[in-house]
């Protein structure tokens, strides 16, 4: 099993530790961190005394949330879990919604908090911690080098004279095993960071939420395999009793007497028929299109995009098959934000794209239509936040009056296990 | 008159299955094998080694696009094999899957409701048997929607002549539909050809290169 942070690096794996990834990641956490705090100091100095003029305490109560992306963004590396953004979306646009939601949000407070902590007491600690386990192997390691440069003498860490080259060698080698040996302590300190980060930064829900959240993963697996069974009965049942009776009226047609009454009549059964198992064909690849299942996500969008009447540039290209309710989530989303860019935009032109990294699904559709949408009343597309929200994604949507309008989908999900089959490089390949 | 043609069919529902032995013999063809899965689709053709294949996409166990693929696969193993393919999706990828297929002569995709219209359906069959290739009007319709590259370079006219041959159709049928000579009807493959990138190589495997190139586009 791979580590998915530096503790269980560390505790899971601990003779192959020292000399993985994972020492990196932390020296790496730690630096950055040293850097990020020595800003946030300065920042929240400025901040003070700006506050002395009123105009600067806005800017120092929200100073949390614009610090809060960049070290959730920091912490994957040293904690791979993702750490999702646990502020809310507001439901209209403009500035004084966004405050109204912030201010009343847990979570900018505890962000807050988080970047008092870190101005004040974290990046000093860190840059301690730093220089116990990378200074001091460093300047026995070092030993040797500065002998030769000085040719008489050096003090080690100021305080041993060395004059020779013995006693200078072995204090390199000295450092080569404190530098192995302090990369654990090392990264357990990270870790307990990371840890107190994650804590503030993207709490867990607590216990009973949990609770909700899985009962709610049950109702969308329950509504997925609800279509699903909708779908199959439609097609073994309905959709081909009406082949089997168009195929059954073709071949009256071809015993009528032709160009009577009869002859006739069939053709117009017929036609009739034909029509009902259009209808029905188009209902049914909207309750659950075949093609996603078979083929997977591109395919399917760069059929939604075909089907939209605006004309739709993708950008599909490379997408690997992943989880069906990943797929399945981000296509309705998809479709359901072209459907809006189709009716209510007035756009003439709209872009889908969509790219898996590895770990996150991100799908946006944009439009050039004259934006002022809210998602909040009744798009269709709050019932699909909430099916994302189960898989962990996320669903902004931006459309300032004027527009344009951007909608962004993100799922953190693994590539499934079925995209080795060379029917989806191929198919996916061609768009 | 065409041939007789012997005929492997795979459908899963006995309805239609029944209705088209009865419906292909009538016109004088016989379905020398009628199964309703995949696996016995696959050994119906190792025993019968007949003219054509005709299949549904759906079928037994998974109820994907097992009938799909053992097409695919029966045209690896076999490329001149023609296969005629009933489906209910109006979607490319399946077609465009299809005429990768072997030499990408003699097949087809057809939308099931086709198998109303009796004469047309077994005559799309004959000319699937016969090397031909047929893409149902429903899927070309749905590319010609399309505004994207490298159709963009046609007019609309040599989008029409395209249009019809992805469905089939040979010069003297396009030139008769469209409503003018054969030798316009040849000009304008000529320029569609150059326009796609085609090489000059033997005429109807052009042909089928540039719906191919339809299909993907």
């Amino acid at each position: 099993m791979e580590a998915r942070d530096v503790w269980q690096a560390v505790v899971l794996r601990p003779r192959r530790y020292p000399f993985g990834g994972w020492p990196w990641r932390a020296g790496g956490y730690l630096a950055s961190g040293v850097v990020a705090g020595a800003v946030a100091c300065a920042v929240l100095l400025v901040l003070l005394v700006a506050s002395l003029l009123v105009a600067g305490i806005p800017l120092l109560l929200f100073g949390g949330v614009a610090l809060g992306g960049p070290e959730r963004l920091r912490l994957r590396l040293v904690d791979r879990r993702p750490a999702p953004d646990p502020h809310r979306v507001p439901g209209e646009p403009g500035l004084g919604a966004w405050v109204r939601v912030r201010a009343g949000e847990g979570a900018t407070w505890r962000e807050l908090a988080y970047g008092l902590l870190l101005a004040t007491v974290l990046w000093p600690l860190d840059a301690l911690v730093l220089a116990v386990a990378l200074g001091v192997p460093g300047a026995l390691l070092a030993a040797p080098v500065l002998l030769a440069a000085d040719g008489h003498e050096t003090k080690v860490l100021k305080t041993v004279l060395v004059t020779s080259y013995p006693p200078a060698l072995a204090a390199a080698l000295l450092g080569a095993l404190l530098l192995v040996a302090l990369a654990y302590p090392l990264g357990l300190y990270a870790a307990c960071r990371g840890a107190l980060a994650r804590t503030l930064l993207s709490p867990s829900p607590p216990d009973g939420l949990g609770e909700v959240i899985a009962s709610r993963a049950r109702l969308v697996d329950a509504f997925e395999a609800e279509r699903r069974r909708i779908e199959r009965d439609l097609h073994d049942g309905a959709q081909h009793r009406l082949v089997a009776l168009t195929m059954t009226l073709g071949l009256a047609r071809l015993d009528a007497p032709p160009d009577g009454p009869l002859a006739e009549r069939l053709a117009r059964a017929q036609e009739e028929a034909g029509q009902v198992l259009a209808e029905l064909r188009e209902l049914i690849h909207g309750i659950h299109p075949q093609v996603l299942a078979d083929y997977g996500l591109g395919p399917a969008l760069a059929d939604a995009a075909d089907r939209t009447a605006v004309p739709v540039d993708t950008d599909l290209a490379g997408l690997p098959r992943l989880p069906a309710a990943v797929e399945s989530a981000a296509y309705f989303t998809g479709r359901e934000a072209l459907a809006n860019a189709d009716r209510h935009s007035g756009a003439s032109r709209a872009r889908l794209a969509a790219r898996h990294d590895g770990r996150v699904l991100v799908l946006t559709v944009e439009d050039d239509g004259r934006g002022g949408a809210d998602p909040a009343r009744g798009s269709g597309l709050t019932g699909l936040a909430d099916r994302l929200a189960v898989l962990d994604g996320t669903l902004t949507v931006t459309s300032p009056p004027g527009g344009p309008t951007v909608l962004r989908v993100e799922i953190p999900c693994r590539v499934s296990s079925a995209s080795s089959s060379p029917r989806t490089a191929s198919s996916s390949a061609r768009d | 008159m065409p041939r007789q043609l012997r005929v492997v069919l795979a459908e899963d529902g006995v309805l239609l299955r029944e209705g088209l032995i009865g419906l292909l013999a009538r016109f004088g063809h016989e379905v020398v094998a009628a199964v309703g899965d995949a696996e016995a689709l696959r050994a119906a053709v190792a025993a019968h080694e007949p003219d054509v294949v005709l299949t549904d996409v759906r079928m037994p166990p998974g109820f994907q696009d097992e009938g799909l693929r053992a097409a695919v696969a029966l045209r690896a193993e076999r490329p001149g094999l023609p296969v005629l393919v009933l489906s209910q999706y109006v979607q490319r990828d399946y077609a465009a899957d299809l005429l990768d297929s072997g030499d990408g002569s003699g097949v087809g995709y057809l939308l099931k409701d086709r198998v109303g219209q009796v004469e047309e359906f077994v005559d799309a069959l004959d000319r699937v048997a016969a090397g031909g290739t047929v893409v149902d009007p429903e899927v070309v319709r749905q590319l010609l929607r399309r505004r994207r590259d490298p159709l963009a370079a046609l007019t609309p006219r040599e989008r029409e002549v395209l249009a019809l041959v992805a469905e089939g159709h040979s010069n003297g049928e396009v030139a008769r539909r469209l409503v003018v000579t054969e030798a316009a009807v040849g000009k304008h493959i000529g320029n569609i050809l150059a326009k796609l990138d085609l090489p000059p190589a033997e005429d109807t495997h052009r042909r089928v290169l540039a719906v191919l190139a339809y299909l993907q586009a």
